[in-house]
Formats: structure tokens, sequence, C-alpha cells
């Protein structure tokens, strides 16, 4: 810490610590200790006081031990001449900082309730929206953990000007990186400026306002401190861990633009508590030298054409930035993108139109590499708003390539091209729909460009399993239709080879230790029968996925001798994952909640729990806020089983399981289903129907409660009763 | 050596006393060293006189080596061995028996029998206990303290095993010491075998003498110090950082300056304790002064400076010199390093010279015995003289100006909190400044003044040049007090002094370039600092392997030899100025400066100018550097997902 720096850091200590106690006592003046405090849907409390000092903020009341502390080791001024030591203490005085502004903002949440959205993106007359809540969190999560984002950026105050924001902001977009901002400076704030510069913002786009004010900094801290508890298995209160864990493994730093305030200064030491270093653009001491963070602390002074590449260079990050060669903007977070009505250019499929991808294998000498060929009308050829039918199909050829693969790449294109700034998609196969937008076009944007960028990116990712790759993209209905015809019949023929897969028939499963850069003692391994609990990855992908990278997160796992058919445990697993848990799990079952189920890394998409009374189990998704029959939520579920623990009881899972053959199929199987969210029946009813019917209760989707019936086991027994479930009648779950 | 025309000392306050003492005809040690030249014989170690067939003056000398015996025999080679480990064996006896002095105490204090004493640091004590296999459950503090007491005072009349806290040294360190068979398996142990085989006709292989010099010498740093260290921590408190001053300025014209000298800070605790106690302030305000002014000469006074912030009035060459201003109303002293001209220099003016300890006592002193179970009373007796001698102050009084400021209270367990705070504590930020070459290394300096060279000058100048070229100083002893008064204790002199990467690392943590780590026996927060460095990685995997070395530039007592000769044996490279006790001998003196490294990774050197001895220091710190491979800048390594994953679980 240079001088200048430490002593602002502790007077901003000082005073946002002394605003904390004010805003406490006046709270407590008004509605008493016990009154109920927190951050919306979250199972962590106030995270960083919880991950931190381990305590649990429930009531204003218990407040008051978290302001003690922070006084205790809130250090004294610096002095000016002759000072002692002040590093360690201005760390401290960080840390003390960050614990009064979650104390400010959960008595905002208290005094204010509408002052935050508390959604995940602005609402046309508020732009904040508060703490990330653990749905956010988990769904977020995941991109953190597989590394599509490798950190984030908290942006502090405003850059001189709105072009110069949205030029930062699309850069870190560029490079994936999540970008949470908050404070103001010289009356506006960076999230303003992106929105008067018609950026859309929120956790799609990956540009998050979390609050006008300083204090709202803290809720980047909080994200980060719930990261080590949630994926890292990290205790509370294990407060080394929480912020090692963090220096090593989210890649993030603070952006402060604009005049340093004290208060800046306070929050910055407690990021370099995590291990965030902080890249300034104004003219502040600098703190060059090594230590807390990986490299330097602070970094100032930097021009804003070289601010984002400075901190990610600062923070020790490689990022990969695909170079594709299109007019616009790629990247992850892109996808979150909206093109709404009268913003668009051409819109394509959608119901609109008909529209359909396909990615067939052909021999080499019928492939030629890089062609691009729209065949019919370019979207120069139109005027705005123009609809047009249009079918993407991409020739590979390669001596590695696989017939298996083709789904895999195909599957590919939805995110590819969503990752591109100014286009919107969504679905796959004939069901797509795509919009590209009036400002992309302006850009120079075509059609042609879509086969540019599957061609580049493809290529980058996939490169090892195919040679040769080209795109034809039409857009006159007739061969639209021919296409959607022709790629029906490989559909089918896919779908049926997929369905056929056996776990019995599969001598090898593959593991995926992809969340090994967060939950170091997870280990998944997936088998045909059982897709990945992120929901992310199934069989075929891992197994191309180890085609494409043989020392890569998936790896050929032999099943060995089957210790037990029923529960599903397997000897060549149980050897493999002995190992890839650094010696944490010996054993597990694939098939079964009640007996040593699989280990969770935390970023599952549904958590299954048994119901005693209901002789059934219910399963959550991470969408649904609500209370469950199991009395936790999803969010607390998910703390349960997180962090590579196995838990009788409970098992973490991926939504498509649900309705494969081998779910639970131990403990009696989806005849055990008694409770879903509404919203997860609705997803998945079609294949629920059909494999309840495979197991001879055709009608079990109607016997199955919902929240609509009753978020506890008695509220819901009796509906179970009258409906004749299935489970009531089954041997009892405990056995 | 001894007609090199020196000047006396760089310290204007000292010089001025040195003047004014000539004023008033006193003498002082600066004059009798140059009355008295050193006996070439006896500084080169030749000189046997452990039989009464002697003394035998033995030159090594060039080409007739064989025919140089001493009546018994013995070889120059036998002869210098055993004067070396005779000094080893004085030294590890006083730094021991301090230890033993505050083990008797922390026991009693545990029982209750020491009232004025109680645990201070409980952190600290329950460490101990935990690294000690104490149970500590629901027992109370003086249960666990009782405890550690007794094993603690067990430690020095060990006669088997291996002593404690070896098992604190880096693993590989052990594993040497076991190899060469140099573990101590007591503290005392050792240095009475040193005494039997330096008897006539016992050992008579310079080889196996100076393997029991290298034992006794791991029994005072890792024992006897490091009890003294561990246990004055849980009863004083650990050190934090404090301001401080230093130099005679600090003495008061209109305050009772009390002077507190020696090495044990058992009483002066106490003292300063009573000295604070309103009766005591208002007997002085009757007697006429504004108020009690403590402040401390030699390693007492580094104490109660690194523990209350109390002032130094100066290092070893100074007690005089403090006296010689006519404003000390009394001087109490303990144990080492006191002059025996105190009393009559005391004579001169009207300074009360008072003694505590039954095992130091000097004929015209005032003998106050400090016991353990009424401390207070006898510290109440010392401030009282002390007060009540204050209106027989007489005229010639001349304190000087100089006074600096100074940061202090490194203890090991500080500098993990300073590099860190509460939350990341560790000693990282060191090491990783080392590595990325911000700090080219870490340089101990320590030991006493010696007025055969210019007081304080060989200090100043090799901390100066040291971290010049950035290496970070850490300083113990009188050697600090030097480097204080120049100022290199405060922040502001990194960016006067220091090389710029090391300069921006003191900037960063708040730190000057120069540490103050304690008294002589406080030398064990240097090795536990540097096998914290070992432990926090990427240094190597012993303290041989870290870029440090050691210095004693203007050493004189025997308890610097043996400070020297644990460094060495702890691995580290070691330099002394002044003189060199074993030169009698080519032999010795080539084993311990060159074949010592192959057997314990430290080795001495000797090289009386400050300067070229801390080009000495700084090129063996590169060697060591090349040698980790951290001598050239590295590329800044960039992480993606694969290398995170492969990250072991913190």
């Amino acid at each position: 810490m240079s001088k200048i720096i430490a002593s602002a850091v502790i007077r901003g200590a000082h005073k946002i610590v002394g605003r904390a106690e004010e805003k406490w006592q006046q709270a407590m003046d008004k509605w008493g200790a016990n009154e109920p405090v927190g951050f919306p849907n979250t199972a962590y409390y106030l995270p960083v006081i919880y991950g931190i000092l381990g305590i649990k903020v429930e009531k204003l009341g218990d407040m008051e031990p978290v302001l003690k502390r922070c006084r205790l080791i809130l250090p004294p001024p610096v002095r000016e001449k002759c000072p002692l030591p002040y590093l360690g203490p201005a760390l401290d005085a960080g840390m003390a900082t960050l614990f009064a502004e979650e104390i400010i903002e959960a008595v905002r949440y208290l005094e204010e309730p509408d002052f935050y959205t508390k959604q995940e993106e602005p609402s046309d007359d508020n732009l904040w929206l508060g703490a990330a809540d653990d749905v956010i969190l988990r769904k977020r999560g995941i991109e953190f953990v597989d590394g599509t984002a490798p950190g984030f950026a908290a942006v502090l105050g405003a850059a001189p000007s709105k072009e110069i924001a949205v030029n930062i902001a699309r850069e870190l977009q560029q490079k994936n990186l999540y970008v949470f901002m908050s404070a103001g400076y010289n009356g506006t704030s960076f999230a303003q400026q992106l929105v008067e510069a018609d950026v859309q913002i929120g956790w799609p786009t990956r540009l998050v306002p979390f609050g006008p004010d300083v204090s709202a900094t803290v809720f980047a801290a909080g994200f980060a401190t719930r990261a080590a508890l949630s994926f890292g298995g990290v205790e509370p209160g294990d407060f080394r861990r929480v912020l090692i864990y963090n220096k090593d493994r989210v890649f993030a730093f603070a952006l402060p633009l604009g005049f340093v305030t004290d208060e800046w200064y306070a929050n910055a030491a407690g990021a370099i508590n995590y291990g965030f270093p902080v890249i300034a653009d104004t003219p502040i001491p600098e703190i060059l030298p090594t230590g807390i963070c990986t490299y330097e602390h602070v970094v100032s002074n930097i021009p804003h054409s070289d601010i984002v590449a400075k901190a990610v260079e600062v923070r020790g990050l490689k990022t990969s930035v695909a170079e594709i060669p299109i007019p616009t903007g790629f990247g992850a977070a892109f996808e979150g993108e909206r093109i709404r009505k009268g913003m668009w250019y051409l819109e394509c499929g959608g119901g609109f139109t008909p529209m359909v991808e396909w990615v067939t294998s052909k021999r080499m000498d019928e492939v030629e590499d890089g062609k691009v060929e729209v065949i019919g009308p370019e979207i120069s050829d139109l005027p705005p708003e123009s609809r047009l039918p249009l079918a993407i199909t991409v020739q590979v050829a390669g001596r590695e390539l696989q017939e298996d693969y083709e789904p895999i790449l195909e599957r590919q294109i939805h995110h590819l091209i969503n990752y591109t700034q100014g286009c919107f998609h969504n679905g796959q196969r004939d069901i797509g729909w795509l919009r590209v937008s009036k400002e992309v076009f302006d850009k120079g944007f075509r059609l042609h460009h879509i086969g540019v960028l599957l061609h580049a990116a493809l290529h980058k990712d996939y490169g090892r399993i195919f040679d040769k790759l080209q795109v034809r993209l039409y857009t006159e209905e007739d061969k639209v239709k021919e296409m959607i015809a022709k790629a029906k019949e490989v559909y089918a023929h896919r779908d049926a080879r997929i369905e056929g897969m056996t776990d019995e028939a599969t001598d090898t499963f593959y593991s995926c230790t992809l969340c090994q850069s967060f939950a170091p003692s997870h280990v998944c391994v997936i088998s045909p029968e059982r897709t990945g609990l992120c929901g992310s990855y199934n069989w075929m992908d891992c197994k191309a996925a180890y085609e494409i990278n043989p020392t890569g997160t998936n790896q050929p796992v032999p099943k060995g001798e089957v210790l037990d058919p029923k529960l599903g445990q397997f000897k060549g697993v149980n050897e493999f994952i002995f190992k890839a848990s650094r010696g944490k799990i010996d054993h597990y079952n694939f098939y079964s909640i009640m007996h040593d189920p699989m280990t969770t890394c935390g970023c599952c998409e549904c958590v299954a729990a048994v119901l005693p009374l209901c002789n059934g189990i219910m399963t959550v998704h991470r969408e649904y806020t609500g209370d469950t029959p199991c009395g936790m939520k999803f969010t607390t579920l998910a703390g349960t089983v997180g962090g590579g623990l196995s838990t009788p009881g409970f098992v973490g899972h991926g939504k498509y399981n649900i309705c494969q053959r081998k779910f639970l199929i131990g403990d009696g199987g989806l005849l055990r289903m008694v409770w879903m969210p509404k919203a997860l029946k609705e997803e998945i009813s079609q294949r629920f129907k059909d494999r309840a019917a495979e197991m001879g209760v055709p009608d079990l989707f109607d016997r199955v409660a919902d929240e609509t019936v009753g978020t506890s086991e008695e509220a819901i027994i009796s509906f179970l009763q009258e409906k004749e479930h299935p489970a009531l009648a089954l041997e009892s779950i405990l056995e | 050596m001894a007609e090199r025309k020196i000047k006396k000392s760089v310290d204007k306050a000292s010089l001025d006393m040195m003047e004014k003492a000539a004023r008033d005809g006193v003498t002082t040690a600066f004059d009798r060293a140059g009355e008295m030249s050193q006996c070439a014989i006896g500084a080169a170690g030749s000189c046997c006189k452990n039989c009464g067939m002697g003394p035998c003056r033995v030159l090594g000398v060039k080409g007739e080596e064989e025919a140089a015996r001493g009546i018994c025999g013995a070889t120059a080679e036998t002869i210098a061995a055993r004067n070396f480990i005779r000094m080893v064996a004085g030294g590890a006896a006083a730094h021991s028996d301090h230890g033993r002095g505050v083990a008797e105490l922390f026991l009693a204090a545990a029982k209750g029998k020491a009232p004025g004493y109680t645990i201070r640091d409980e952190q600290k004590l329950l460490q101990l206990a935990l690294e000690w296999g104490v149970e500590i459950g629901e027992r109370s503090n003086q249960e666990i303290a009782v405890d550690i007491g007794e094993i603690a005072l067990a430690e020095f009349g060990k006669q088997e095993g291996e002593i404690r806290f070896l098992s604190r040294a880096p693993l590989k360190r052990q594993e040497l010491w076991r190899r060469e068979g140099v573990a101590p398996r007591g503290i005392d142990r050792e240095i009475v075998e040193i005494m039997h085989r330096t008897h006539i006709g016992v050992d008579q292989d310079y080889h196996s003498l100076l393997k029991q010099g290298v034992r006794a010498a791991i029994g005072d740093g890792w024992g006897g110090s490091m009890i003294a260290t561990e246990l004055q921590d849980i009863l004083f408190g650990t050190p934090a950082p404090v301001l401080g001053r230093v130099n005679l300025g600090v003495l008061k014209k209109d305050e009772v300056n009390l002077v507190i000298h020696g090495h044990e800070p058992l009483l002066s605790e106490v003292i300063v304790a009573v000295a604070q106690d309103p009766e005591m302030v208002s007997l002085a305000k009757a007697k006429g002064a504004k108020g009690i002014n403590l402040s401390g000469i030699c390693c007492t006074a580094n104490e109660i400076l690194m523990r209350h912030g109390v002032p130094l009035a100066g290092n070893f060459l100074q007690q005089e010199l403090a006296l010689v201003t006519g404003a000390v109303d009394a001087m109490v002293v303990d144990i080492q390093c006191i002059m025996q001209s105190l009393p009559d220099i005391a004579q001169c003016y009207h300074t009360k010279i008072i003694t505590t300890s039954p095992k130091a006592r000097i004929p015209g002193a005032l003998h106050i015995e400090f016991d353990e179970h009424n401390a207070l009373e006898g510290a109440k007796a010392i401030v009282r003289t002390a007060i009540e001698n204050f209106p027989n102050r007489g005229n010639n009084i001349d304190i000087p100006k100089e006074q600096t400021d100074m940061v202090v209270g490194f203890s090991h367990e500080t500098i993990n909190y300073l590099l860190g705070g509460l939350f990341r504590a560790s000693y990282r930020p060191l090491n990783d400044n080392i590595i990325n070459g911000r700090i080219r290394g870490v340089a101990g300096v320590v030991g006493c003044n010696n007025p055969r060279t210019t007081h304080d000058s060989d200090h100043t100048s090799m901390v100066k040049e040291l971290i010049k070229n950035d290496v970070l100083v850490i300083q113990t002893g009188c050697s600090a007090m030097a480097a204080a008064k120049l100022g290199l204790m405060t922040p502001e002199a990194a960016a006067k002094y220091a090389g710029e990467g090391l300069a921006s690392v003191c900037e960063t943590v708040g730190i000057p370039p120069v540490l103050h780590l304690g008294s002589c026996v406080d030398n064990s927060r240097i090795l536990m600092a540097a096998t914290a460095m070992v432990k926090d990685g990427g240094l190597g995997d012993d303290i041989s392997d870290l870029p440090v070395a050691g210095a004693a530039p203007e050493w004189m007592s025997e308890k610097a030899i043996s400070i020297g000769q644990y460094f060495v044996a702890s691995g580290v490279f070691t330099v002394f100025g002044v003189t060199w006790p074993t030169l009698g001998s080519d032999e010795v003196t080539k084993h311990l400066f060159t074949d010592f490294e192959a057997a314990y990774g430290g080795i001495w050197a000797f090289e009386p100018d400050p300067i070229k001895a801390a080009h000495l220091m700084i090129s063996h710190i590169d060697k060591k550097r090349k040698a980790l491979g951290i001598d050239k800048a590295r590329e800044r390594v960039l992480y993606d997902m694969e290398m995170r994953r492969e990250l072991e679980s913190v």
C-alpha cells in the first residue's frame, strides 16, 4: 500500500463503518432487534460477513457483533511522519468496509424494499438490480466453472463519455468477462452511460448494474465469496481459504473510473484482500510490488483505450478471444442480447418462416474448407424488417470424423450465432429463430458472415475432429423445405440411436472434471443414461471432448465389474473417482438417492430430495425460488449437496436425466416422483409422459403435485392419496 | 590493526560526550582502547592458557607449523579451535542462562508465586502448548503455563535426545544436523562438554572440536535464546510496531532520568510499570522533577523499547557517555555487557549505579537484588533511589540534542500480520518480491560495538550499502541502535537510502528498509523468520537455499561468536568485522571459511571493511538467487482455465 492510499483507505473505512453504525442504529430504533434482514433469495445470509466471519446475519440484532468487529479491526489513521506499518491495517480496514457495506445495503433492503429491481434486468424506471440472488449465482456460476466467463470487472464511477463507456464495456464483453457496476462520478454512472448509448444491460449481457452507491460494490465481493462457498466447498468462516480461492481461481479486478474517493479506496483495499487488483484511469499512486494479488495491486493513469488489456494482464488472466472475421463483436457476453421488435433488420424462423440447421459429414473431396455460399437472396437485397426462410447447412469432412459428432457440432450453431453481437438466436434443428439487428446490418453484417463465423469458431474449438468445413445458407423457400425434409430423416435416425443406448451395453463411461477449476474434489462420471448434472454434457459430448483433447477434462472410465446392477455401482468407476477426487470419495451409486448417491459440484440443474411422509421424492430446478415440500429452497438444497459431498436423501441431477430410464431406478425410478415445480413439469412434459407410459402409468404426470397443490409434505399428501400416486404403494423408501 | 588510526565514532552525541569526559577528567573505553593495544597472539587465538604448564604461544608460522607445539604437544590448530569454541561456550552460556532465568520466572508466575507477572500473550501460550503437546482442553492459562515452564526448564538440563525447538527448523535442516551429529541433546550439556573437551589433553582434533562448537551454538539459537524470546513474549507480550526514539538526547533535563542497562527484561518490565505509578510520579514532583523519564542501554533497553516504546539512550559504547551527561540520576543494571568502570565514572557525577543480579555484582555499586517473589518492592526501591537522587544533580550537565525517531517492534509474528493483515497474513509478499527481484535478499546485521573500530560506523556503512543494493536488513542488539541513530529505521529512510526495488516494497508495506527485531536473544526471531520464508515456498527447501546473509561488523562479545556460529550452522553465510579469533591457524580458519559450506551450507567470513563485507554478502545472495533460478527477470504467467484446474485446492 502506498502511504497515500493506506491513509485514504483507513479514512474511507472509518466513514463507511460510521455510516453503517448510524443506519443500523436508526433501523434498530424503528424496527427492533428481531426484525429479519437479508439479501433476497440467498442461503448465504450477508455473504461476505458469512463467508469471512462465519456469522449468520438474519435479524437486525445480529449485526451488532459484526459492527463491533469492524470497530475492533479498524486501524487508527496513518501518521504523516514516521508512520507505523500500514499495509496489514489498511487491508483490515478494507474488510471492515465490506462488512459495513453489507450492513448498509441490508438495511436499505429493509427500509426501501423497492430500491432495486431484484430482477435480472433493469426495469423502465429503475436501472439498479441489487445483489445477485442464488438463482443467478448458480446459473452464472457454471460459466465461471467451465471457463465461459473467466472472471469479472467491478467498474466504479463513470467514463468521461458514453462512447468511451461503450468501448470499455464492449471490450470486456469480448473477453467474456462480467461487468459489475456501482457508484457514480460526475453526475452519471457507467451503467447510465451504457443505457444512454442504447446498450442492453443486465445479467443476460453480462453488464450488471448493481447499485448507484459505492456500497453496492460489496455485491461483487458477495458474489466472489459465494463462489468459494458454493463451488469451492470452503466452510463459512474459513476466511483465508475464501480469499485465496478467489485469488487463485476468480479472475476479477476493479476498474475505478473517475476521481477515487476515500470510500472507493476503502473498497479497493477490500478487493485486494481477495487478490483482485485495481486498475484506475486517474493518476493515483501505484502499488506495484506483488504479494496479496498475483501481480501488481494498483496500477493507475491507464488510457481508456488500453485499460481492459492492462487489467487482464495485471490480473494474470489468459483470455482467448476468438478471432472471428466478422464486422461485429463476438463473445459469450453477447449471448444474452435481445433484439426487440423494431430493432431487427431481418428475421428468420420463429414460426414466421421455415428454418432449419443441419450438420452433415461428407467425404473429404466433397468439401471445400472455408467455402461459404448464400443460395437465394442476401440480407442486403432486402428492405429493413424483412423475413426470410433459412436453412443453415454445414458440411464437414475429416479422417477423425464420426457420424456421432454431427449433432455436437450442430448444437454449437445456436450459441455461436448468439455470441455474435447484434444477432439473436433461439432453438435448434427445425425450430430455430434468428434476428439480425439494424445496427449490425449497418456495420456490414450479412448472412454470409454466419457461414464465416461458424467456419472460424468450429475450427477453433473442434478442429481436431474434422479437417474441412463449408457452409451453405439457403434462403429460398422451396430449397429450405427440401433441406428440412432431409434433415428430419437424419434427426429421427439420430434420436433412435441415442435413445437406444444403454449403460449395460456400454463399457466405457466418461468423467467430467471441468468443475475442478472451482470444485477441486468433485468428479462427475457420465453414462449414456445419466447425463451430466449441470445439464451441459451428455455421454456423447464427453466422448467427443475426449477425442478433441485426450488430456482434457473428459476421460474414459472403464466401467469394469458391475458391483451393484440395481443401484448402479461399478468397480472401474469407483477406482477412478477415488483417484480423481484426490482420495475424498471412494464409491458412489449412479441410480440411487438413498444409498451413497453421486456427488455434486453445486452447479446442478436440479436437486432431488426424499419426502419420507410421501414415500417418494421431489425435485426442484434452480430457477424455482419458492419453498418446496422438503422444507428447503433450491439454493439451500444445492448448498447441502454441493462441494463434492455424497449426501444420502439428496442428489443433484440434470433436467434431462429425469426422464431417462435409469433415473433413480434403484429407488423405484420416476414412479417415486411426487412433486415438481409447475414450470419444470411443463418444460419436460412430453418426455415425462412418454417415460411414464413406458413404466405403465400413462397418467403419472397428472398425479404429481406442484406448488399450486402445496409446498409441504402435509399439504400434498392428501392430493397424492386422492390421485392414488403409485409411490404410496411402493416399499418404504427409507428401507 | 591496533595501530590503525581510527576515528572514535560517527555519532555526534557520542563525540560531544567524549569531549566532555575529557574535560571532566573521565576515562572511557575509547581512551582505554587507545592506550592499550590488542594482544596479537591472543587476538589470533594462539595463546593457550588452559593449564599450568603454559600459557603457550603457538603461532602457526608458515613453513614451521610442524615445529610449533604447546608443551602438551597441542598444535596451533588445536589451540585455535579450543579457544574458538570456548568463546562459543561463553556466549551460549550467557544467552542460555538468561533463558533459564526467564523460564524460572515464567514458572513462578504460572504458579502464582511471582506477583506482578501474568500471561500477556495467550495465543502464543496456546500455540506453544500445541507445539509441545501440552494438554489445553478446559485447563486454565496458569495450568498450561506451569507445564510449559517445566518443560522449558527441563530443556536446559536434558541429557539425551534432542532439544525441542529443533523441530521448528525446515525438515532438510533437521536431517542435516542429525547427519552431521550436531543436534544438541540438552542446552547445558553441550556447553559443559566444550569445557571438558578443551581441558588439557582431551579433544585434540580441530574438526571434532569445531563440531562440538556447532552443537553448543545450535543449543543457544534454537534452544536457550529461543526459549528466552518465546517465554518473554508470552509473559510480556509479543512486540508489535511502535514508535521509539534513540540517542542520548532522550535524557531529560527536568525529569528524573533512570537508565536501564543490561539484557534481561524481567525486572525492567516491572520498573516500566512502577515509573508510571502516580505515587512515584508525585514523589518525583515533590523532589522538583517534572516526571520520571526511563531510557535504556543495550538489550534490556531493546526489550522494553520493542514492547513499550521506552526510548533508547544508546548502545554498548554509550553506557559511560550517558553518565557523562551528568543528568542520569540512576542507572540500574542486570547482566551482560556492563562495564566495571560505571561506578567509577558515576563518582564524578551524582549517578547511582544499582546492580540487581546476584550473578553480576560490581564493587562500588548499590546492590538491590531482584527477587521474583517481590519484584514490585525491588522496582519501587530502585525508582525511589533515582528520584531521591534527583536533587543531588550538579551543575555540570550537558545533554546532547541528538535523538532520532524509529519504528520498531518487528517480531516474526507481526511481520506475518503486516504483510497481509488479519485475513491474508503470510510471508508471501516478502517471498514474492524476493523472487521477482524487487528485494534482492535479506541480511541480518547484528552484534556489538567495539572501540577497536569507529563506533557505529561499520554498522551504518554496511547497512546503507546493503539497502542501497535492495537487500532488506533485519537487525538486533547494539547494531540496530547504530542504524536507528542514523534514521535508517524510519519508513522515510526507504526513499532516501534504499534501492528502487526495496524502496517500493517498503512504501507498499509502510516499513523502514531496516527492521528492528529486538535484543540479542531475539536473533532467534531471525531464525524463525528465515524458516517462515522457507515454508512459504518458492525459495528452496532449507535456510541455506535462501538468498540471505548475516554479519556482525563491530562484534566484541563471546555471545556474538555463538550467534554467528548458530547462524552458520543454520545455513547462513556470516561475515564478521574488526578482528577474527582463529587467524593463528590457517587450517582452522580455512575450515571455518570454506569447508563448513559442504557440511552446513553456511560459512564464516572475515572482512573488516564494511563495504567490502557488504559486497561479500551481496555476492553470496546473488549466488543463491542464481541457484534458485531467480537471477533473471521472469515472464509474467497468465492463467487459463486449464492451469486453474491443475491448482491444488487450498
